[in-house]
């Protein structure tokens, strides 16, 4: 049987949610480092990067904001991109200067692994660039006479949706009765 | 001869010089193989979520052909006779054979020791499917042995193509008894989850069994096509919420009738609870991720009927039982038995009420066949049923 098909751009189901999920992850480190800037900046290092880190928590939760309001996501996570490398370059510097450098190296791998996981979120959203083949299997009914004309044709009588069969009230709990027919 | 074999996780081949299977009993048949499919089941295998395959295993177990040749005892078949054969295996004779359930045949599973320990009871013998039911060799292959061939085999009439028979050794019937397992009525919702093949025949039985209202749950769009081309209502769960369609539909009551057509590999939904069996599954402490089966237990009108045609192999976790229960819910399942059905089913086609070719995609031969359970495996190139010509 030959197939129909067509060329459509496809929205990327799987890279829309991840990017949804991005946009959670952006909100809830912006919200930490909005909040306790101080615990944050001696924890990673970074002592006298109060400010900086506060103006880091507002951008993520700017583009976390988008990311979630938005229908085209793909810019948002480019920016999210910008913002990985200013984290992983900040990182870099507190590492130079080795305050806590468990805690440092810690924080570079986890933030490659978010940038990773970005990096990944925007492949994905760059493929609905491409149109892909859809196959239309419209006109395969698998009834010859059409799908209307056959409702009910293996019911009892003459084989019309109005010979389906059609328990109702009480008859229904009946057919369960011991003296049933 | 030539065979797709198992070799191991993701390793299907189709070798070249495999023995032909010869007569081992006297009611035994040798058959052809002219047409041959790929089953949803089949990728449990080769994805390695059903335990039980060995090194070399056969291949397949929807496929038809010609009978070469009969043995001694089989008054049924005669050489040259055109066949579908059933994918399960039935004696015929013993208690549940006799009762019609034929794909609990007590007596054709040659390892039932094995099905004993794993299931408490034996179950049929399957072609191509793990030592656990018989280790039969398949039918992806040039020839297969077919026992107990004055059983199951249904010998198609000439005029009827390979690819509107074919179908009626498995999905066919199996969608066929996953509807009728609903007793379907007149003003009946009926509710699909999944439109893969045996989907498609479901959705074509509760038309014909008379349902006023047949849905069908996917994210594949080209499927959707399909299920909408045989009469459904489709809900893509990528793009709307499944429950709020379905309380629009029914008026918030729910439906009557809910079928999973998905079984094992439903992961379709990337949610919470579906992360969870994941690493369940990866721990081996349990077998399927039964997504579609909490939905069902969930949605189902009170007093409804859940029908569960998909295969699970294994143990299943963190099902809403509670809700099964209180709601008051009946469910039906089990392997078709397919005997059953094949005879009213052929004069259903013979009839033209339904010609089951439709759901064919891809047609290719035998050597082509480990690269189309890939195709079929990730959905890719709108593949809904690979047939292969040996
Ligand atoms: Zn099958
Ligand atoms: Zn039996």
């Amino acid at each position: 049987m030959q197939r129909k098909s067509n060329q459509e751009y496809r929205n990327n189901h799987a890279a829309r949610k991840a990017a949804r999920s991005l946009g959670w992850l952006s909100i809830g480190m912006g919200v930490a480092e909005l909040l306790m800037p101080r615990a944050l900046a001696s924890t990673l290092g970074l002592p006298g990067s109060v400010g900086l880190l506060r103006l880091y928590g507002l951008r993520e939760i700017a583009t976390g904001v988008g990311l979630l309001m938005t229908d085209k996501p793909a810019p948002w996570i480019y920016a999210r991109l910008g913002g990985d490398a200013l984290d992983l370059a900040t990182l870099g510097v507190a590492a130079q200067r080795g305050y806590e450098p468990v805690n440092t190296s810690m924080a570079l791998g986890a933030v490659a692994a978010v940038t990773a996981a970005d990096f990944a979120c925007a492949r994905g959203l760059r493929q609905e660039k491409h149109p892909v083949t859809v196959f239309d299997y419209g006109d395969r009914s698998g009834f010859p006479q059409g799908a209307e004309k056959m409702r009910g044709r293996a019911a009892t009588g003459q084989g019309s949706s109005q010979d389906a069969p059609q328990v109702s009230g009480m008859d229904a709990a009946n057919r369960e009765a011991p003296n049933r027919p | 001869m030539r065979a797709l074999r198992w070799h191991g996780k993701k390793d299907i081949r189709c070798d070249n010089h495999v023995p032909d299977p010869s007569i081992e009993d006297p009611r035994d048949a040798i058959v052809k193989v002219s047409s041959c499919a790929i089953c949803g089941s089949d990728l449990h295998l080769y994805d390695g979520f059903m335990p039980g395959m060995t090194h070399g295993d056969i291949m397949g177990h929807e496929f038809m052909g010609e009978v070469m040749e009969v043995g001694s005892a089989n008054k049924k078949l005669k050489v040259g006779d055109r066949v579908v054969v059933p994918f399960t295996i039935s004696c015929g004779e013993c208690d549940q054979c006799q009762r019609g359930n034929f794909s609990v045949c007590e007596r054709s599973n040659r390892n039932a020791k094995l099905a004993d320990k794993m299931f408490g009871h034996t179950t049929a013998g399957l072609f191509g499917y793990t030592q656990l039911t018989g280790g039969y060799d398949g039918g992806q292959a040039e020839f297969v042995r077919v026992p107990f061939a004055d059983v199951g085999p249904v010998v198609v009439p000439d005029g009827m193509t390979d690819e509107q028979a074919l179908f009626l050794g498995d999905i066919f019937p199996t969608g066929w008894q996953a509807a009728v397992q609903c007793d379907i009525q007149r003003t009946d919702t009926v509710v699909i989850w999944g439109a893969g093949p045996v989907g498609q025949f479901t959705i074509r039985s509760a038309i014909l069994l008379g349902a006023e209202q047949v849905v069908c749950i996917d994210n594949v769009p080209e499927r959707l096509s399909m299920a909408r081309a045989g009469g459904a209502i489709t809900i893509n769960f990528d793009e709307e919420s499944v429950i709020e369609r379905l309380n629009e539909l029914t008026k918030g009551k729910g439906p009557e009738k809910c079928i999973d057509a998905v079984g094992m590999e439903s992961h379709a939904a990337r949610s919470i609870d579906a992360m969870y069996d994941r690493v369940k599954q990866a721990a081996m402490m349990e077998t399927g991720r039964p997504h579609v089966l909490r939905e069902m237990m969930y949605v189902c009108r009170p007093g409804g009927t859940l029908s569960i045609p998909g295969v699970y192999g294994g143990l299943l976790d963190k099902l809403p039982f509670g809700a099964a229960m209180n709601k008051s819910l009946t469910f039906r399942m089990g392997q078709t038995h397919v005997q059953r059905w094949a005879d009213d089913l052929l004069k259903r086609i013979q009839d033209g009420q339904i010609d089951p070719s439709f759901v064919i995609t891809h047609t290719a031969s035998l050597e082509d066949g480990p690269e189309l359970y890939k195709t079929f495996r990730d959905k890719h190139d709108g593949c809904v049923k690979v047939v292969l010509k040996p």
